[in-house]
């Protein structure tokens, strides 16, 4: 059973196999195609496979848009060391939840991209680094690639074609920092996670300072598609210079929120009003972040426009991880602002001064502001120490907590003035109230 | 020191998992999974992790005090963990986790005087589009009602396994 129901706007490639019976099961997954893009792979040269990647337009899904074929082509085929293929299963952008579908219900899917990914740039083993919380995915994961050593598939003889690689899980302990791609590879050597100043980059030294591939589940999990049915239909599928679909992590205040699978560029009105149902309680639309808590939001007014990642560049904010979250008339911007900071705070690793004390001090000061001690000088304040944070980290931390605030003060400056006259929040006790 | 044999067997195969030089790579899942059978990350733990890896124990202290999962002191048997980041928040996860706390009588990561239940005010689980929602241990609930999590912890409190609360019921298999 999915966790919400399925819409018909949908266009299903990288979700089409998760209402399927077992569709968890490696038989169910080689009676659907399973496997096949992989065959095709075998029979491709690694020069013919990053190509195929590169013209299907994928981008990738984690959150920076990085076009996947041209990372995979930085990787020095032929260096001497070992290569890896590393797969970042630490979800935690707040927003996003599909990570979690697509393991949970499609496994196989992701070890087939993740073994044609081996097989562009000569790799032989892969891991799977799934954040702590998801501890019944890690479970999930470790049967799935037992089925297919057992088939054969994984191992030292893939698919009887005399390739070799191995994979398997490795489990995270609770750290958003962790989700960026240099804290994850420290932290999977065994350390704290704290971010790599780069270059070089992964692509040249990653995993144990060697060429890594490391990737989102969801742009490993668009791989077979790619292959299976070319570069032209997956590109056909999106935008422009925005290959394929994606999945949205629609939350909120709106009627229906849920993961639904949608071309590249679907406009975001129609995503909220056709797709997530509307507003709840047929409230007014008030803002939403179309990308995670680390993109600027945008105004109601901002939001007639196609999710794609130009698009949203072109709008000042960031196309992201895909968590759409919909805030309705009721919601109290300064309070958006202040949990959204809560949280880098908390997860600032503390590694570069201007995150580790601008996130600390934005914090401080939106907490006096949301309960009405705030003053006038402090909406500068505010603006101009998340601005002084932007560019001056090793990882996008800092500016993924300075640019939603950035964008609620300069956006939302009304509702800042509205908590100056000394009393608690106006939006107290509106909207929040959870549904029977 | 040895763990139990279901431990050891895990701990065998995550040392098998990195390159021969490079044992370092388990000590966060030795940490976790060595955790879950101890109730905390004990000195014993931290000392078997660094002699099996080949660090120095040092190394694996500074690890558990930067990761928000690992802990040193035990928690309740039944960890409740309350989502309050923005997609739960919009939709009551502050209500839901003020709720607890004075059903309870306990606050972050605080846990009640007969060991039962713990409670943790978590950030972002990935379940916001099926928020608010909550973790019990592993375990995850999605779309709780504060019926619902009233519900939960009466249960829990009474010494009922989450399963036998008919009310709220895992999504996570």
């Amino acid at each position: 059973m999915l966790y919400n129901q399925p819409n018909p706007l949908e266009v299903k490639v990288l979700s089409r196999r998760f209402t399927l019976l077992n569709s968890q099961s490696i038989e169910t997954y080689l009676a659907n195609d399973g496997y096949k893009a992989l065959e095709k792979a075998l029979g491709m040269t690694q020069e013919q496979i990053i190509d195929e990647v590169k013209a299907s337009g994928l981008r990738g899904r984690g959150g920076a848009g990085f076009p996947t074929g041209m990372k995979w082509g930085f990787v020095p085929r032929q260096s001497p060391k070992p290569k890896y293929i590393m797969v970042n299963a630490d979800e935690s952008e707040p927003g996003t939840c599909k990570d979690r579908l697509l393991i949970e219900y499609d496994p196989h899917q992701l070890i087939e991209g993740i073994l044609i990914a081996g097989l562009a740039v000569g790799s032989q083993q892969g891991y799977v680094y799934i954040r702590g919380e998801y501890r019944y995915l890690i479970d999930v994961m470790d049967r799935a690639i037992d089925e297919a050593y057992a088939k054969g598939i994984l191992g030292d003889n893939v698919m009887g074609r005399g390739v070799k690689f191995h994979l398997t899980t490795h489990s995270g302990a609770g750290a958003y920092e962790c989700g960026e791609e240099s804290a994850l590879l420290e932290s999977f050597e065994g350390k704290r996670g704290n971010p790599r100043i780069r270059p070089p980059f992964p692509a040249v030294a990653g995993c144990y300072q060697s060429p890594t591939i490391l990737n989102n589940v969801e742009t490993f999990c668009a791989v077979p598609p790619i292959l299976l049915n070319g570069a032209e239909y997956f590109k056909g599928l999106g935008s422009p210079k925005n290959g394929g679909t994606r999945l949205f992590c629609l939350s909120g205040h709106i009627n229906k929120p849920g993961v639904y699978e949608l071309p590249m560029g679907f406009n975001l009105m129609r995503m909220i009003n056709e797709v997530g149902g509307g507003m709840r309680g047929g409230k007014k639309l008030k803002a939403v972040i179309p990308g995670g808590s680390s993109c600027p939001v945008l105004k109601a007014d901002e939001c007639d426009l196609a999710m794609d990642f130009d698009t949203l560049a072109a709008a000042k904010s960031m196309l992201g991880s895909g968590g759409v979250v919909v805030m309705d008339e009721d919601t109290c911007m300064v309070g958006a602002a202040l949990r959204i900071m809560k949280f880098y705070a908390h997860e600032s690793c503390g590694w570069c001064i201007p995150c580790r004390e601008g996130t600390n001090w934005l914090k401080k000061l939106l907490t006096r502001f949301h309960a009405g001690m705030g003053t006038r000088s402090d909406i500068i304040l505010i603006g101009d120490l998340a601005k002084n944070m932007l560019g001056r980290t090793f990882c996008p931390l800092g500016d993924a907590a300075a640019l939603p605030t950035i964008s609620i003060v300069e956006k939302f400056t009304d509702e800042f003035e509205a908590h100056l006259n000394g009393e608690p929040c106006p939006y107290e006790n509106k909207s929040r109230l959870v549904s029977a | 020191m040895t763990f139990s044999p279901e431990l050891e067997a895990r701990f065998e195969k995550f040392l098998a998992k990195y390159p021969a030089d490079r044992k370092r790579s388990a000590v966060i899942p030795m940490l976790i999974y060595g955790q879950d059978e101890l109730g905390a990350v004990t000195d014993e733990l931290i000392n078997e992790i660094a002699l099996r890896t080949g660090v120095t124990p040092l190394q694996v202290t500074e690890v558990v005090g930067f990761y928000s999962m690992l802990h040193r002191k035990p928690q309740g048997k039944y960890h409740v963990q309350i989502c309050t980041n923005i997609s739960c928040l919009l939709v009551g996860g502050e209500e839901l986790w003020a709720q607890a706390c004075h059903k309870l009588g306990i606050g972050h990561k605080e846990t009640t005087a007969d060991g039962r239940i713990s409670l943790e005010e978590v950030e972002c689980m990935g379940a916001c589009s099926w928020a608010p929602a909550v973790q019990v241990n592993y375990d995850f609930y999605h779309d709780i009602t504060p019926a619902q999590l009233d519900k939960l912890i009466d249960g829990l409190a009474a010494g009922k396994k989450p399963e036998e609360i008919a009310e709220v019921r895992k999504v996570s298999c």
